[in-house]
């Protein structure tokens, strides 16, 4: 199994505010990590880094052996990335955003592809429709398809379940399911305990810029779980250097 | 972090200027010639092309801080640039007001469109726009890196100006003050330098503390912040 | 070649959005044109005068209609964090600024094509000569250019929208003074080579504020 994500002692500061206190983290090809911690976290930070949307203040971030800092083009070709922000423009129709970011990635097969997801999202009736007329669960499932659309190897997902009503979410789970299945890479992070446990095989724990906890799916017991995790996410001192 | 000793070049640099302000003074009023046709509210001059100088000075400073912020991402290069601005943005403003209180004895009108004052007015311009620009945002990252994008493109802007200025006015030169061209006896040429060399070092002295008191604030929010953290908040 | 085609891309992608909503472009065209009439009334120009007046009326109202237009653009990629997925995309980051710096002089441009048969008509002024529209095409390009890169920080302020006159106008002296001297030599009736001096700083800003625009935006869009 050859490593998809490598992270090594990542630091972010923001002024003298520390988001990532030194990161170290290793994803398997295939593999399907969920990212728990509270808000404030660096869940997001984290993710942005990976993402080549942040740069960090230190260490490094391997994506498919490409390093961030030099191969930040190509690396970017390999990962989708979906938030809670659709990346969407309003004022254009399912099938030209679709069809924008196609172009973006120098698809071969644009048409073809964008047909394909749109059918597989259910919004092939909706194509020539504007953006800003879909619901939060469309513009989310549009926003997958984009996510998805260049076939990443790699798909870095930030609290996408927020704002999903429980229909739109099971959506969304089952695609995730289906591409690890696939042999997508995934890194998805969450606040919600349960969703984080519901989905993924590997869990890993943030806290205040820390790895605080890294395990298999199914070494975790659900019920005590919660505890651990309260336990682990306390607030801790944090040591500045001044 | 460094601790703040004693400032020796600080005090070095205000003593170097303390004097140098004297004798530019004594030179302004004691040395230099009476000038022929606009009397003795001529030697306003040599205070309003100093302070000039100093003022595009500066915001070259700030132009070379923002590069080096861009290049090495240092606070102490954020640091000097806008340290750099506030001061001169403060001789900028004396060039303008200088200007203006020469104008009106001289040739009756509070403003002149002429070159040297119009493209001061432009530099004052940006240096607001430039304290606007940092006060507008929040994160401390975020403003130091766009202030040096507009410090750069703002002061590439600033030789443009000045020509299109300068071609505008010989075009349509203001009927009143053309004609402005003041023969420069040697005298006047000394008190000029010694002018722009005493203000240059009262910049540098000034500019010295100002970074020192934003390094000082810097160290007090670092404190703060520990402080709050330890508290367990 | 494939940098160009990604160019094209969002160039097309604006357009096409502009064309779904035409806010942009009604806006900065209704605002010319209120403009243009506050001027006269303001100004009280008639005959002679409203000719002599009419380049700097012209490019100031362009000016200011213009700084709507960049807002607005740059505003678009906020929405829904868009920003992002420009960012995302595995192109260098100068195709973003090219991509929407040509967007927003397309759609300059066509509040120019409106602005300049109308001013030559309400100004008594012979604005639709070819030369002024070199000069037109010189002044915009500069202006668009830095106006992107100075948008795309405005954008990213507390103050958004209202930020972006208070930054862009010192800095667009250069051009707007050379753009009413030319514009004004040639309502007079002069050649191009007359006003061949103001033109050749157009070209010289044009030149130093694309390349300086274009290098630094990487520096507005990075975090």
């Amino acid at each position: 199994m050859s490593i998809m994500i490598e992270v090594h002692d990542l630091t972010k500061s923001f002024g003298p505010r520390t988001a990532l206190a030194g990161v170290d983290l290793a994803v398997e090809s295939g593999q399907f990590v969920t990212l728990v911690g509270p808000n404030g976290a660096g869940k997001t930070t984290l993710l942005r880094i990976l993402a080549t949307l942040t740069k960090p203040t230190s260490g490094a971030v391997r994506i498919a052996g490409l390093d961030s800092a030099t191969a930040g083009e190509a690396l970017r070709r390999r990962i989708g990335f979906l938030s809670h922000r659709t990346l969407l423009y309003d004022d254009l129709t399912a099938e030209q955003n679709l069809n924008f970011y196609a172009r973006m990635y120098d698809l071969d097969d644009g048409p073809t592809r964008i047909t394909d997801l749109l059918e597989q999202a259910g919004l092939a009736a909706r194509r020539h429709d504007l953006v800003r007329t879909f619901s939060r669960g469309m513009q989310q499932r549009l926003s997958v398809a984009r996510a998805v659309l260049h076939r990443p190897q790699v798909l870095l997902l930030d609290e996408p379940y927020t704002g999903l009503d429980p229909n739109a979410a099971q959506v969304l789970t089952d695609l995730l399911t289906k591409l690890a299945v696939e042999g997508c890479t995934i890194l998805l992070t969450t606040h919600n305990l349960g969703r984080g446990l519901a989905v993924g095989k590997r869990v890993v724990v943030l806290s205040q810029g820390r790895i605080v906890y890294d395990e298999h799916r199914e070494t975790i017991d659900p019920a005590t779980f919660p505890e651990t995790y309260r336990t682990l996410t306390a607030q801790s001192r944090l040591t500045f250097d001044v | 972090m460094r601790k703040l000793g004693q400032d020796w070049l600080g005090i070095v640099l205000a003593g170097l200027s303390s004097a140098a302000l004297f004798v530019a003074l004594g030179m302004v009023f004691l040395y230099a010639p009476r000038e022929a046709t606009m009397g003795d509210v001529q030697r306003i001059f040599y205070f309003h092309v100093a302070s000039a100088w100093v003022g595009f000075f500066a915001f070259f400073v700030t132009f070379a801080a923002g590069i080096g912020y861009l290049a090495r991402g240092e606070r102490r290069w954020d640091i000097l640039a806008l340290s750099s601005v506030e001061i001169g943005l403060t001789f900028i403003t004396m060039t303008v007001v200088t200007g203006s209180l020469w104008a009106r004895p001289a040739w009756g009108t509070y403003w002149t469109w002429e070159p040297r004052l119009t493209i001061s007015a432009v530099q004052l311009l940006i240096y607001i726009a430039y304290g606007m620009l940092r006060a507008a945002i929040e994160s401390p990252e975020r403003k130091a890196r766009f202030a040096a994008v507009y410090g750069i493109v703002a002061f590439v802007t600033v030789p443009l100006s000045w020509f299109a200025i300068r071609w505008w006015r010989t075009i349509h030169p203001d009927i009143l003050t053309s004609g402005e061209g003041m023969a420069m006896t040697s005298r006047m040429v000394h008190t000029l330098l010694t002018s722009l060399a005493a203000f240059t070092l009262l910049y540098a002295t000034l500019l010295r503390q100002r970074t020192r008191l934003e390094r000082a604030a810097d160290a007090l929010a670092w404190l703060r912040l520990r402080a709050e953290n330890e508290k367990g908040v | 070649m494939n940098f160009f085609r990604k160019v094209c891309a969002i160039v097309a992608k604006d357009v096409a959005a502009e064309l779904h909503t035409r806010e942009m472009v009604s806006a900065m065209l209704v605002f010319a044109v209120l403009a243009l009439f506050i001027f006269s009334f303001a100004l009280d120009l008639r005959g002679a005068m409203a000719r002599a007046a009419a380049p700097g009326v012209l490019w100031a109202t362009v000016a200011f209609a213009g700084t709507l237009g960049l807002s607005r653009s740059l505003a678009r990629e906020q929405q829904s964090g868009c920003i992002d997925g420009l960012m995302l995309a595995p192109v260098d980051r100068s195709a973003i600024f090219f991509g929407k710096a040509i967007g927003n002089l397309i759609f300059m441009a066509v509040v120019e094509t409106v602005l300049l048969p109308l001013f030559s008509a309400l100004f008594d002024a012979p604005l639709l000569q070819p030369e002024v529209l070199l000069v037109a095409v010189l002044g915009t390009v500069g202006y668009g250019a830095v106006g992107t890169l100075l948008a795309a920080i405005a954008v990213n302020t507390r103050a958004r929208e209202v930020m972006l006159p208070v930054l862009l106008l010192p800095l667009a002296i250069p051009a707007l003074i050379a753009a009413v001297q030319a514009t004004g030599r040639l309502v007079e009736g002069g050649t191009l080579a007359e006003a061949g001096g103001w033109v050749r700083l157009l070209v010289v800003y044009d030149l130093v504020i694309v390349a300086v625009s274009m290098l630094t935006f990487g520096y507005v869009v990075e975090e």
